[in-house]
């Protein structure tokens, strides 16, 4: 490359890593093209795959010429979960904390929703608000149990998160099927009090499963950016994320911070289980497996820079490629590529520190150069 | 008593896997890295073994060992992702363990939709066949890389330079030792194992690869190093008794003593000892100091 081109090429990449939102940005559109050049690589027309993306953002089949709001609606209902377990990861981020346990958390909230769908009050309005806080708080306790080993135990977070999740994981299981006529793998139907359907959203979208979940989220994203930015304990659980022995000597009580910051991570968790488990489902689930929504959350988080608005618009962009997944398979893309995107999105976030040093380490040699350079012509 | 006698064959065959994958989790952790990419990497080799013997089976009857050479193969190059990120530019080494998960389960099933045009891989008409005795030849490999493992660590002078990584990296670089060296070829190390270990799971376990085959054995490999205390003898103590419980876990309703127990108890049981031994010996450190943070030489 010539001296100017790359010189153009590192202050393009200067400009990119100056910011948090430009890297992000840039992030995406890496995963993207590496995942438009595999679908090339493997003899796909990858136009396809963004036929498929359009339609679920704005419901025009550009094949066919048709328009449905229906894909709206379940791109939205998607991107719900997403974007509260994008939240539990990114809250326990602001404080220093690695959760992946977001999984664990969203498995409690749903097992408990589905719960107080089953066995709760009957009473209209009432009952899934009932269920909504009841899963709230069980994942708020599951995600508190972490922070109470790290905090007491020195317990790593890391391995804590993962042990749990199958806990809960098989915890779910045996409970779900104790209850009557439940099958291996679903119970009776919910009562029509308890499911989160909203008919207003249902016919906005020509009959997508959008419901009261959407206002959850939303009222989830407020809470979220209010306790962060706007109140005390927010900031003494960032000042611990930053620094923890300064906020320690600044009078702030570190070990609580961070029960209290697992338990908030925990409660948006889990409040994503509900939204799924009420919204999605209209009876409960014996899980077979992992919905993933919580190990996707930390893709999320780590897009959305852990702030609230930078975590509603990633969760609305994984949302979408997860939507997107039958309208590729329906046009020989294969879906996984998804999932490349996804992951390879993550492991490019996990280069970020890497590439700053790079071009410090650039840097220093252009100077060195310059000084060179300038040597050379004094002697002439 | 004599059906848990029967069942040993079994009880082998699932420890093999999350013992071989736990060593090379340890000898990660041991260099100071991290590896938390066991559960994808296995599923990369799982993939790889899967795929392989399907496409050789009719044409050799070393299918499954070139199958074990290919996973083996591809869960060290998969690695130098983790490598790469972790230890060239400093990265999060959980963030990129994570993505590599998140690459696994994606990639594979990608593949296999190319390859066989559905979302898992064909199945092939013979596993890994049992030797004497109904035990799997994978028993005996996983013995080896244990002997292998605790030999190379303990015994020869890189395992004592790879330890000091773990420890205290700067030290180790003052006294002329090259640390990023050391834990590349340990996290490939770790690939290759894991990898492995999933070429062993898939071939004795089941009959094809799906994205369920792994179902959380990597992460069981994984609480076995925590659990085993970052030792050679207490990883392979705890490879042997959570694998016993997930074989229990499975074959349980063959034994009257434990039929009124839920499955789930023994599912259950390698992740809550692994929490309660953490709690148990919270005060005092196993874990290498290191393990986790990234080195950065001084004044380059």
């Amino acid at each position: 490359m010539s001296p100017s081109g790359t010189k153009a090429v590192s202050t393009i990449l200067d400009r990119v890593i100056a910011s948090e939102r430009t890297v992000s940005v840039f992030v995406v559109l890496l995963g993207f093209l590496c995942g438009t050049v595999l679908i090339l690589a493997v003899g796909r027309n990858p136009l396809h795959m963004y036929e498929a993306l359009i339609q679920t953002l704005t419901g025009f089949d550009l094949t066919r010429g048709t328009w449905n709001s229906r894909y709206i609606g379940e791109w939205l209902t998607a991107s719900l979960p997403l974007i509260l377990c994008g939240m539990s990861m990114g809250f326990a981020a602001r404080t220093g904390l690695f959760n992946i346990g977001a999984e664990g958390q969203y498995i409690v909230g749903l097992t408990v929703a589905q719960f107080v769908a089953l066995f709760g009050p009957r009473v209209p309005g009432l009952h899934w608000m009932l269920a909504v806080v009841a899963g709230g708080l069980a994942g708020a306790g599951w995600g508190g149990i972490v922070g109470w080993l790290k905090a007491r135990f020195a317990v790593s977070e890391v391995v804590a998160t993962i042990m749990l999740n199958y806990v809960a994981f098989f915890l779910s299981r045996y409970f779900t099927r104790l209850i009557p006529d439940a099958n291996t793998y679903r119970t009776p139907a919910f009562p029509e009090t308890a499911t989160l359907s909203n008919r207003l959203l249902e016919d906005l979208t020509n009959g997508s499963r959008l419901n009261t979940g959407l206002f959850v989220a939303l009222l989830a994203c407020l809470a979220y950016w209010f306790i962060i930015e706007r109140t005390r304990l927010g900031f003494s659980l960032r000042a611990t994320g930053l620094n923890k022995e300064a906020a320690r000597y600044g009078g702030i009580k570190v070990t609580k911070a961070i029960v209290v910051s697992m338990s908030i991570a925990g409660a948006f968790a889990g409040l994503a289980g509900v939204v799924v488990a009420l919204g999605s489902f209209s009876y409960g689930r014996v899980l077979g497996g992992y919905d993933n929504y919580g190990f996707n959350g930390i893709a999320v988080a780590l897009v959305g820079n852990s702030s609230a608005g930078g975590t509603l618009i990633s969760g609305l962009l994984f949302g979408m490629l997860a939507s997107a997944q039958p309208l590729m398979q329906s046009r020989q893309i294969p879906k996984e590529v998804t999932w490349i995107i996804s992951g390879l999105v993550v492991v490019f976030i996990s280069l970020r520190s890497g590439f700053r040093m790079l071009l410090e380490w650039r840097a220093k040699r252009a100077a060195a150069r310059g000084e060179r350079l300038v040597e050379g012509d004094g002697s002439e | 008593m004599n059906s848990l006698l029967n069942m040993t064959p079994s009880v082998l065959m699932m420890v093999a896997p999350i013992l071989i994958a736990a060593m090379g989790g340890l000898v990660s952790e041991r260099s100071g890295v991290v590896n938390i990419a066991l559960e994808g990497l296995m599923g990369i080799g799982a993939f790889a073994a899967a795929t392989c013997h399907v496409l050789l089976e009719s044409a050799t009857p070393l299918s499954v060992w070139i199958a074990l050479a290919v996973a083996l193969l591809a869960g060290a190059l998969i690695s130098l992702i983790h490598a790469y990120a972790s230890i060239t530019l400093n990265a999060d080494q959980v963030i990129s363990g994570t993505g590599i998960n998140l690459l696994a389960t994606g990639g594979t099933v990608f593949l296999c939709q190319i390859i066989f045009h559905q979302e898992r891989t064909e199945p092939y008409r013979l596993g890994m066949l049992p030797g004497a005795g109904g035990v799997y030849p994978t028993a005996y490999i996983a013995l080896a890389v244990m002997i292998l493992t605790w030999y190379v660590l303990y015994k020869r002078p890189f395992g004592l330079r790879l330890r000091a990584c773990g420890e205290h990296p700067a030290a180790a670089a003052s006294a002329g030792i090259d640390v990023r060296k050391i834990r590349y070829i340990a996290v490939m190390v770790s690939g290759a194992l894991a990898g492995l270990a999933g070429g062993c799971l898939v071939l004795t376990q089941t009959i094809q690869y799906t994205m369920y085959t792994i179902n959380g054995a990597g992460f069981i490999a994984l609480a076995a190093v925590s659990f085993g205390r970052w030792l050679p003898k207490g990883v392979a103590g705890a490879s042997l008794l959570f694998g016993a419980a997930v074989a229990l876990a499975i074959y349980m309703v063959n034994i009257q003593a434990l039929r009124s127990l839920p499955p789930e108890f023994f599912s259950v049981l390698p992740y809550i000892i692994t929490i309660v031994t953490l709690v148990i010996f919270s005060g005092r450190d196993y874990a290498p100091r290191a393990a986790g943070q990234p080195f950065e030489k001084g004044g380059s």
